[in-house]
């Protein structure tokens, strides 16, 4: 085959998939970052100029710093939780656990992970309400804490976030536990290592890049919700995320969300590349 | 291992079962239940389902929501394919920063895409319809079907092409009767996996959707908003039980994407 050819061959096969990800995903974010210097949408004659005031009514009101904080915090206790519960979770099905039911908690761990994002939040409202189920559960065990209600405070939202994210966190520190040879165990065990020191100084430090691979899964999507505290979280619900969405869908201030939105983007991009480069690390020091 | 750990796992392992699934148990039994405002004691009763079967709304919002996700899942998976194909086949520069170019789509936020599509589409002058849903979509499903494809095509020997080609098959042939059987199952998983994707996405349809068309999760939103009613558990639950399905059936293929 001719070098030209080649060329050709790999270009056609490449250039569908990689064009419409330019078209859908980079044109759009730098068309964006224009929009955030804009004074206003273009519409018909208006006069529209290039100013920094979106830029500037950012970092001058304090009450959008408070909720970006609000925002990563949110996605690092969701982050900590599901590590904190996923972690047993998979060190049980990876080395615990016999092998024939395996497959079927597998399974059982990825449906509600397919399932429909406004479904699943649908069924905790449900559950968390007042007159709900976990209410009337608590009134039949005779506890009177007055009338329970957690659905729209901020714990609700943290289950409904943990709730979406546990199975990818699951997931990736299982692969990473169940690569852990038993062999290496047994010689730890044979040479006279006890439980706790061959699950600190094996399992662990061989399981962080999956830990971490769960971390980048969780942490950076979850910075941008905001159908979780729309839904579960009523007042106790405003977050950037919320608020992106309420100049676009309420308030039509296009520039300023475009604003929210980018700063948003260069956030996540700057965790992003944090996480990468500790994933790089954690794989090197596996050798 | 001794018999208490492996208790004390079983137990936990269902604890976290129970927490996954606890939730869409109540919601699924809660749409067969005759009250209207989800009193106990239970009385079964199918009248939610009937009432779903007449609510136009729903009705077509859910075909939107199937048209859309027929059309995103075979353009990504064809167009992922064919990517996936070169990464494995080819060798050339640049590949591996391909490779991570894939990842932000994945990660990045969807708020974040969806606004910036909105804007975009808004500049260039297209009015929302299905071509800007299908635009999103696509764009969201693409990163998957090219990491399915790829551990699909490492996973496939290149010497049983290769001898194809040298008992005289030409490219065409080889590609159909050696390549494309092999690669099935991995082509179904793909479909199926962004179909799911793509049914499943909110946050890109509720900003790109055009004034007064919905797509199913748009449609339960804006329900649930209104107030709590049975119907929404009803759809909800036959919902879920579809998804659950379509992960029964590709499961095999996907060890794990994400």
């Amino acid at each position: 085959m001719s070098r030209w050819r080649r060329a050709f061959s790999l270009l056609a096969l490449l250039v569908p998939a990689y064009g419409w990800l330019a078209f859908a995903v980079l044109a759009p974010l730098t068309i964006m970052l224009v929009f955030s210097f804009l004074s206003d949408v273009p519409i018909g004659e208006r006069a529209v100029f290039f100013t920094l005031d979106n830029y500037r009514n950012f970092f001058e009101h304090i009450f959008y710093w408070r909720l970006t904080a609000k925002s990563l915090l949110t996605s690092f206790y969701t982050t900590l939780l599901c590590i904190l519960l996923g972690y047993p979770m998979a060190l049980a099905m990876a080395k615990v656990i016999p092998n024939q039911w395996r497959a079927a908690l597998f399974m059982l761990v990825i449906v509600p992970f397919w399932s429909n994002t406004i479904v699943r939040l649908y069924s905790w409202a449900i559950v968390l309400r007042k007159g709900g189920v976990l209410d009337l559960f608590f009134q039949s065990l005779g506890i009177q804490m007055g009338s329970f209600e957690i659905l729209y405070t901020y714990q609700a939202i943290l289950i409904g976030l943990v709730h979406g994210y546990l199975p990818y966190m699951v997931l990736t520190l299982y692969i990473a536990l169940d690569r852990i040879e038993n062999s290496l165990l047994e010689a730890a065990a044979s040479l006279g290592a006890n439980a706790w020191q061959r699950f600190w100084r094996i399992l662990f430090p061989l399981s962080l890049p999956g830990m971490i691979s769960g971390a980048i899964l969780i942490y950076i999507p979850a910075i941008g919700s905001f159908v979780e505290p729309r839904l579960l979280g009523g007042r106790a619900g405003t977050m950037i995320g919320t608020i992106i969405e309420d100049q676009f869908v309420q308030l039509f201030k296009w520039n300023f969300g475009a604003t929210l939105s980018f700063l948003l983007l260069v956030i996540v991009l700057i965790f992003m590349a944090l996480l990468g480069l500790i994933l790089r690390r954690t794989r090197f020091l596996r050798g | 291992m001794s018999r208490a750990i492996s208790t004390i796992a079983s137990l936990y392992a269902l604890l976290i079962l129970v927490f996954l699934y606890g939730p869409l148990v109540v919601m699924i039994i809660m749409g067969f239940n005759r009250s209207p405002f989800y009193e106990l004691p239970f009385q079964y009763d199918l009248i939610w389902f009937q009432k779903l079967s007449t609510n136009e709304r729903i009705l077509t919002a859910t075909r939107n929501s199937i048209v859309l996700a027929f059309a995103v899942s075979i353009l990504a998976t064809f167009l992922g394919t064919l990517a996936a194909w070169a990464m494995s086949r080819y060798h050339f520069r640049g590949k591996n920063i391909l490779r991570i170019l894939i990842i932000p789509p994945i990660t990045i936020p969807w708020l974040i895409l969806a606004v910036a599509l909105l804007l975009m589409f808004y500049w260039l002058k297209i009015p929302r319809s299905l071509f800007t849903l299908v635009v999103g979509h696509v764009g969201v499903s693409l990163p998957y079907v090219i990491l399915i494809m790829s551990t699909r095509f490492q996973g496939l020997d290149s010497s049983l092409e290769e001898a194809a080609r040298s008992l005289g098959a030409g490219p065409f042939t080889t590609f159909q009767r050696i390549t494309l059987p092999l690669i099935i199952p991995g082509l179904v998983a793909s479909f199926m996996f962004t179909f799911a994707v793509s049914f499943d996405n909110f946050t890109l349809s509720h900003f790109l959707a055009p004034q007064g068309v919905s797509t199913l999760p748009v449609e339960i939103y804006t329900s649930i908003r209104k107030g709590f009613t049975p119907e929404i558990n009803a759809i909800s639950a036959i919902v879920f039980f579809f998804s659950a399905i379509l992960v029964l059936f590709s499961s095999r293929e996907i060890k794990f994407v994400g």
